[in-house]
C-alpha cells in the first residue's frame, strides 16, 4: 500500500494579496522600505511592530487610502487585475467598497457617529449601489447579528455605544458585503481585557465560518497569537522577520523579535 | 466738439442696478449652468441693497435677465403680497422700468421664494428660485472640497443614507422641503426649499428654471424638458404632501398646496398657498371674467 500525500495547500494556492517592494517616505521620514507581504485565501496575516514601524501605513495602503512611492499591489480576484495603486479614484472607491473591509482602531475614522448603527452598515451597501430599503435593512441587520451586536440597539448612533460595541459596528460594516479581504488596524486596542476577549472571539468565529482573508495589525502579541496564522515583524519601516506564528513565537531569530517575545512572556 | 458732448450723461447707477461686468459674469455662469443641468456654478455674487439670505441670489439673476418689456412677478412662499415679495418687485420695477404683474399667465419672469406657481409655466417664461443652501451633500459631507469631489464622481450613495435614517427613525421620509433630486440623470441638486409637492413640476417642464444662492455664490439651472427625479428607494415610492383633500377656506378651491392657519379653537383652516390662484378663483366666483390657466395638479393629483 502506498500512501499518497496531497501537496500542501500553501504550494498549490495562489496568494490572494500580494504587496511587492513597497517604499514610502514622508519628507525625510522613510515610513516603509522595500516591504513585501503575501496573504493566502482564508489565512490570517498578523503584522507586529512598535509604534512608527510602518505597520499602519502598510495597512492604509492595502485599503488604497495612500499610494506608495514605488511598489505594486495585486488582489487575486475575478474582475480585478493589474497594480491596484494605478487605479483612478472612481475604480478605487468601488473596489474598496466591494472587496475590502477595514476596522480602524479609532471608530471615529470608520463610522458616522451621529447616524444610526444600522445606517452605518447600510452606507457600505448604498455605495455599492443597493437601492431597496427592505434589502438594506435586512442585510444590515444580518451583518450586525453576525458581528454579535445586540439587535435592540440596532438604530442607536455609535456615539451612544461603548467602545466594544463601536468596534462591532465597524466590523459589521466591514463584512456587510462579504469582502475577500478584511483589514484590522489594532481592532482591540483601547478596549478593556474582557471586552477585548469577546471581540477577538467574534473575529475568530467569523474567520472560521466565512474563511475571510484577514490582515491584522497590532502591537499586542497576545492578539496576534490568538488570531494569526502567519506573522510579519516590522521595525523602522522594514520587515525584520516573517514566518508561521508558532515558529516566530517559539524560535525567534532576529534580535528585535527575541526582545519582543521575551518582553511579553 | 467738446469733452462734454462725448461724455455720457451722469447716471446714479447702471440699468437694472448691477453694473455691466457683473451682469456679463452672471449671464456667462447661467449659460454654463444650463449647459450642465443641476451642476453648481460659482459666481461672484455682488452686493444688492438687501441682506444676504433674503433673496439676493435670485434678485441678481432677475436684474440680469430683466428688460423694460418683461413682466415681472415675485412671490414669497406662494404669496405675491408679502413684504419681501412686494419690496423685491418694487425694486426691480424701479431700477429696470419693467412692468409688474401678479398673474402667473401674464408674467415673463417669475422670481420665487420656495414655491412654484400652481399654473403650468410656458416655454417663454423663466422661473428664478432663491436658494439658501445649494449643496445637497452638506448634511452628509460637511467638507465642501470632498463634496465637490463626490459630485464629480456622482458618488451620491450617502444621500440615500439620509433617507434611510429618516425612515428608520420616523417610519417615513421626513424630508419636507428641498428634496434632493437627480437632474438629467447626472447631478443631484437641492431644488431650493420648495415643498415635495412642487418637485414633480420641474420634471420635463417647458420653462427654464434658474436657481441662485447669493450668500453661497452658486448658480445652477434646470433647462426646459429636463428630467428631475427625486431620490427614492426602489421599494419606497415618492410621496407628495397629502393636501389633495383640503379646501381653501377663502376661495373654496380644492386639490392644491395649502397653508395651514391655526384657529383659536385649536382646529385649523386652510388657505391655498399660491395666493394669486386663490384670488383669481374668488374673482371668477364673483362673476368676473378671469383666465385660469392649466394647472400641474388636477384634483390633487399630478397626471403622469
Amino acid at each position: 500500500m502506498t500512501l499518497t500525500l496531497d501537496a500542501p495547500r500553501i504550494v498549490t494556492t495562489h496568494p490572494l494579496v500580494q504587496v511587492r517592494n513597497v517604499s514610502k517616505s514622508y519628507g525625510p521620514v522613510q515610513a516603509l522600505r522595500d516591504v513585501s507581504a503575501l496573504a493566502y485565501p482564508g489565512e490570517v496575516l498578523g503584522i507586529v511592530g512598535e509604534s512608527g514601524s510602518g505597520k499602519s501605513t502598510l495597512l492604509r495602503m492595502m485599503n488604497l487610502e495612500e499610494t506608495p512611492d514605488t511598489g505594486s499591489y495585486t488582489l487575486d480576484l475575478p474582475d480585478v487585475s493589474g497594480n491596484l495603486f494605478d487605479l483612478d479614484r472612481f475604480a478605487r472607491r468601488m473596489l474598496c467598497a466591494t472587496c475590502i473591509g477595514i476596522v480602524y482602531q479609532n471608530p471615529h475614522l470608520g463610522l458616522l457617529m451621529k447616524h444610526s448603527s444600522s445606517g452605518n452598515v447600510a452606507e457600505r451597501l448604498l455605495v455599492a449601489g443597493e437601492r431597496s430599503f427592505a434589502t438594506l435593512r435586512a442585510k444590515a441587520t444580518a451583518a450586525l447579528e453576525a458581528s454579535e451586536f445586540p439587535l435592540d440597539r440596532l438604530d442607536a448612533p455609535p456615539i451612544e455605544l461603548s467602545g466594544g460595541m463601536q468596534q462591532r459596528v465597524q466590523l459589521a460594516k466591514a463584512i456587510a458585503l462579504e469582502p475577500a479581504l478584511l483589514l484590522l488596524d489594532e481592532p482591540t486596542t483601547g478596549l478593556d481585557v474582557s471586552v477585548q476577549a469577546l471581540v477577538l472571539d467574534t473575529l475568530k468565529r467569523l474567520q472560521q465560518e466565512r474563511r475571510i482573508t484577514m490582515v491584522i495589525v497590532s502591537h499586542d502579541l497576545g492578539v496576534i497569537r490568538t488570531l494569526a496564522d502567519r506573522v510579519m515583524v516590522m521595525r523602522g519601516g522594514a520587515v525584520v522577520e516573517a514566518g508561521l506564528t508558532d515558529q516566530i513565537f517559539q524560535d525567534p531569530q532576529h534580535a528585535y523579535t527575541q526582545q519582543l517575545v521575551h518582553a511579553k512572556l | 466738439m467738446s469733452l462734454k458732448t462725448l461724455t455720457k450723461p451722469w447716471e446714479a447707477m447702471a440699468y437694472g442696478f448691477l453694473d455691466g461686468s457683473a451682469k456679463r459674469e452672471i449671464r456667462r455662469k447661467m449659460i454654463k449652468a444650463i449647459a450642465v443641468p443641476g451642476c453648481q456654478m460659482p459666481y461672484a455674487s455682488r452686493e444688492v441693497p438687501m441682506a444676504r439670505g433674503w433673496g439676493t441670489g435670485g434678485l441678481q439673476v432677475s436684474l440680469t435677465l430683466v428688460n423694460p418689456t418683461m413682466r415681472v412677478k415675485v412671490i414669497d412662499q406662494g404669496a405675491d403680497d408679502s413684504v419681501n415679495a412686494a419690496s423685491i418687485r418694487r425694486f426691480i420695477a424701479r431700477v429696470a422700468g419693467a412692468p409688474t404683474t401678479m398673474d402667473t399667465l401674464d408674467a415673463d419672469l417669475i422670481q420665487s421664494r420656495h414655491r412654484i406657481p400652481e399654473e403650468i409655466l410656458r416655454d417663454d417664461q423663466v422661473l428664478v428660485l432663491q436658494v439658501p443652501n445649494p449643496e445637497p451633500l452638506r448634511p452628509v459631507q460637511p467638507n465642501m472640497s470632498i463634496a465637490r469631489q463626490m459630485h464629480a464622481d456622482a458618488d451620491y450613495g450617502r444621500m440615500w443614507l439620509q433617507l434611510y435614517e429618516q425612515i428608520v427613525r420616523s417610519g417615513r421620509v421626513m424630508q419636507g422641503a428641498s428634496y434632493p433630486s437627480l437632474v438629467h440623470g447626472r447631478h443631484v441638486m437641492t431644488p431650493s426649499p420648495i415643498p415635495r409637492w412642487d418637485v414633480p413640476k420641474l420634471n420635463m417642464a417647458q420653462h427654464l428654471t434658474i436657481l441662485s444662492a447669493g450668500r453661497e455664490k452658486r448658480i445652477f439651472a434646470v433647462p426646459p424638458y429636463t428630467r428631475v427625479e427625486p431620490l427614492v428607494f426602489s421599494d419606497v415610492p415618492y410621496k407628495v404632501e397629502d393636501h389633495a383633500g383640503l379646501t381653501c377656506h377663502r376661495s373654496g378651491t380644492r386639490g392644491f398646496f395649502m397653508n395651514e392657519i391655526p384657529q383659536e379653537d385649536g382646529s385649523s383652516a386652510f388657505e391655498v398657498s399660491d395666493s394669486e390662484w386663490g384670488v383669481k378663483a374668488i374673482r371668477r366666483r364673483d362673476g368676473e371674467e378671469v383666465a385660469l390657466g392649466e394647472t400641474w395638479y388636477k384634483n390633487g393629483r399630478m397626471p403622469s
